[in-house]
């Protein structure tokens, strides 16, 4: 379908391909070592690691709850009053008197489970639809090509469908939550990861050691799960962590959008950053941390997927 | 290349149709159905049961698909639940004020981009280098249309430079011509209206050029470090040819393929952020449209977008493919 977004696929599955080929020892490790060499992928790992620390110990490190409207006597929406940054608020109030600071340590959590279950949705799905059509193609004779054949033509046009116009209309069915949010932007990503990992199994499933489990009579199904699979994970493993970043992004687009979490007490960055839009023009700083919170953290995930990319593609490493 | 052709335009029917297949099963299991959403709340069972008959709702479903697929050939989306009116003339109505924009915008990111992508390649290393990097990074994570709304705060309410909102200054008259208004001002010789078309234009293109233009910008400096390490660059350069010539015939040549590619793939998600950038600035183009409808939950409205824009997207795909096999002989050859 779009030729040029398959190619861009098939490339990074060949990329990955090659780089074992041509190089003995352990890839991963391999790729490590290169990844400690290069300033991008050490600041996203730095990035993406504080990131993880703030989501998993947000509720405990914060200073203060993060639902309490504990100086809410000291807003005034009508007069445009929002307290900003001071001793015991280092970033302010928001519009219903909570401390921002503590709704920002509080809600990478959310953010994250966002990303990460968008993700998981996207990758297990598209696992299980790409996985069954490589194996169907590869091992299932004159029909599996045609289960094959269909299943891809149907990723296709999937394929061709922008992100936000899937996610509308996933939303369109469940209506506004935070896991409608994570089931959109997840299904859109499903076509994506299932291209990419049947080509990876593809390529894997032309090598040596496959031929050799063949050989010596390995069953089919366990060559598929514990000989191919595991080796075709690769790609598959960067392009997840690149979509965690759009996946972040993408979620608050939808919350923009009033699909999003109804609830605005819970706290989470897409969320109050579509909230905050409402105070745009006299309290700006409550769309501001927000903002700045999903760009760097995008940008961490982005930088780390792409620095990955780049250590298993040999063509890219030579260019940077 | 006939060949070529011929095939893409069966798979790109069998593409729509497959389409048309998915969007119907997405209205069938929309909450509610249609019925509900159309009848007041206390209405009774003998009127939902008329009214599902009256809209074909009690047929066999193959029945159903038919009539849909029937009435989407003639574009027919039905009428938008708010505002009553049929669909197709809603869109119809919107889709001037998208294209201006989202050409505005592509041209933005074509122009900065391709430039800024290229000197990023051969100052290589540089500070310029670094930052038309760092920057086409930092242009994908962030989310439009907080950009969009930040543009606003800061050109049109504080500092007062641009117009925050709508296509024309209120009150303006204002002659049609093809709907894209700064053409049309051109055309009748009205430049004052032209002009203040532009300036309403300003904010909004910027905004959703940001997103284009970061990816053009990397994929530039990409596909020329590529091209400049090929082994013809290297001869055209020892057989003596000037560095003009090799620049413009060698490389830039050359390296424009995959830019030209995905400026067509980029063209197709434009919309996506036009949907966020035009609710931002009251544009009123199908992006308001769709913003609204999304918020309401338009249906119809909705279904006709996305059946609109996926018939785009998808032929533009066939188009940037096409034209590649025109740019690249090797495709050609191939295929």
């Amino acid at each position: 379908m779009t030729l040029a977004k398959i190619e861009r696929l098939d490339r990074l599955v060949e990329a990955g391909a090659q780089a074992r080929h041509a190089e003995s020892g352990s890839l991963w490790r391999q790729s490590l070592r290169r990844m400690k060499r290069s300033p991008m992928a050490i600041s996203g790992a730095i990035i993406v690691a504080l990131f993880l620390l703030i989501a998993i110990l947000g509720p405990w490190i914060a200073p203060y709850p993060a639902t309490a409207q504990t100086w809410g006597d000291e807003v005034f929406l009508n007069r445009n009053v929002f307290p900003g940054p001071r001793a015991e608020n280092w970033f302010g109030l928001d519009h219903l008197g909570r401390d921002m600071f503590s709704r920002m340590i509080v809600g990478a959590r959310q953010t994250m489970l966002v990303g990460v279950v968008a993700t998981l949705i996207g990758f297990a799905a598209g696992a299980v639809i790409g996985g069954v059509a490589a194996a169907a193609g590869t091992f299932g004779g004159r029909w599996g090509e045609r289960i094959e054949a269909v299943i891809m033509r149907t990723v296709d046009i999937a394929l061709a469908i922008p992100m936000l116009l899937l996610a509308l209309s996933v939303a369109a069915l469940l209506g506004p939550s935070l896991s409608t949010v994570m089931i959109a932007v997840g299904v859109a990503q499903i076509p994506i990861f299932a291209r990419l990992l049947r080509g990876s199994m593809l390529a894997q499933a032309h090598s040596d050691y496959v031929l050799a489990a063949v050989s010596l009579g390995v069953r089919k199904r366990r060559i598929v799960l514990s000989h191919i699979f595991p080796n075709s994970l690769g790609p598959v493993i960067v392009q997840a962590t690149l979509v965690l970043a759009t996946a972040i992004i993408e979620a608050a687009a939808l919350s923009y959008l009033g699909l999003g979490n109804p609830d605005p007490g819970t706290p989470e960055w897409g969320t109050m950053l579509a909230d905050a839009q409402r105070f745009l023009s006299g309290a700006p700083q409550l769309a501001i941390y927000p903002a700045v919170g999903i760009i760097v953290t995008a940008l961490g995930f982005t930088l780390l997927g792409e620095a990955m990319r780049e250590s298993l593609d040999p063509r890219l490493r030579r260019q940077s | 290349m006939l060949r070529y052709t011929v095939k893409r335009l069966l798979q790109l029917a069998v593409a729509l149709l497959g389409l048309t297949l998915l969007l119907f099963a997405w209205f069938k299991a929309l909450p509610g159905g249609p019925e509900n959403r159309m009848l007041p709340d206390n209405a009774t069972d003998q009127q939902r049961e008329a009214l599902r008959g009256a809209l074909g709702l009690d047929e066999p479903i193959w029945t159903q698909y038919g009539e849909f697929l029937s009435r989407i050939v003639r574009l027919d989306f039905g009428s938008s639940l708010s505002s009553g009116r049929p669909v197709a003339t809603e869109l119809a109505e919107r889709l001037p004020a998208t294209i201006e924009l989202s050409l505005t915008a592509i041209a933005i990111a074509i122009g900065v981009g391709i430039p800024l992508g290229y000197l990023a390649a051969r100052k290589r290393g540089s500070w310029l280098d670094l930052g038309a990097v760092s920057s086409s990074l930092i242009g994908i994570c962030i989310p439009v249309f907080f950009l969009a709304a930040m543009l606003k705060v800061v050109f049109a309410q504080n500092l007062g430079w641009l117009p925050t909102a709508f296509r024309l200054s209120p009150g303006t008259a204002y002659t049609e011509i093809t709907g894209l208004r700064v053409l049309d001002g051109i055309l009748t010789g009205e430049f004052d209206v032209a002009w203040d078309a532009v300036l309403h234009l300003v904010l909004p293109a910027v905004a959703l050029a940001s997103i284009p233009l970061a990816v053009i910008t990397r994929i530039t400096r990409a596909s020329v470090l590529e091209v400049v390490g090929e082994d013809y660059v290297r001869t055209a350069d020892a057989k003596g040819l000037k560095p003009a010539v090799i620049r413009g015939r060698h490389v830039m040549k050359n390296a424009m393929l995959p830019v030209v590619t995905v400026i067509g793939l980029l063209l197709g998600s434009l919309f996506s952020g036009a949907v966020l950038t035009e609710s931002v600035f009251a544009f009123g183009g199908v992006g308001s449209f769709v913003y609204q409808a999304t918020t309401e939950r338009d249906y119809p409205a909705l279904m006709g977008f996305i059946l609109i824009i996926a018939v785009f997207y998808v032929v533009l795909n066939l188009i940037v493919d096409l034209s590649y096999g025109l740019l690249d002989p090797r495709v050609r050859v191939r295929s």
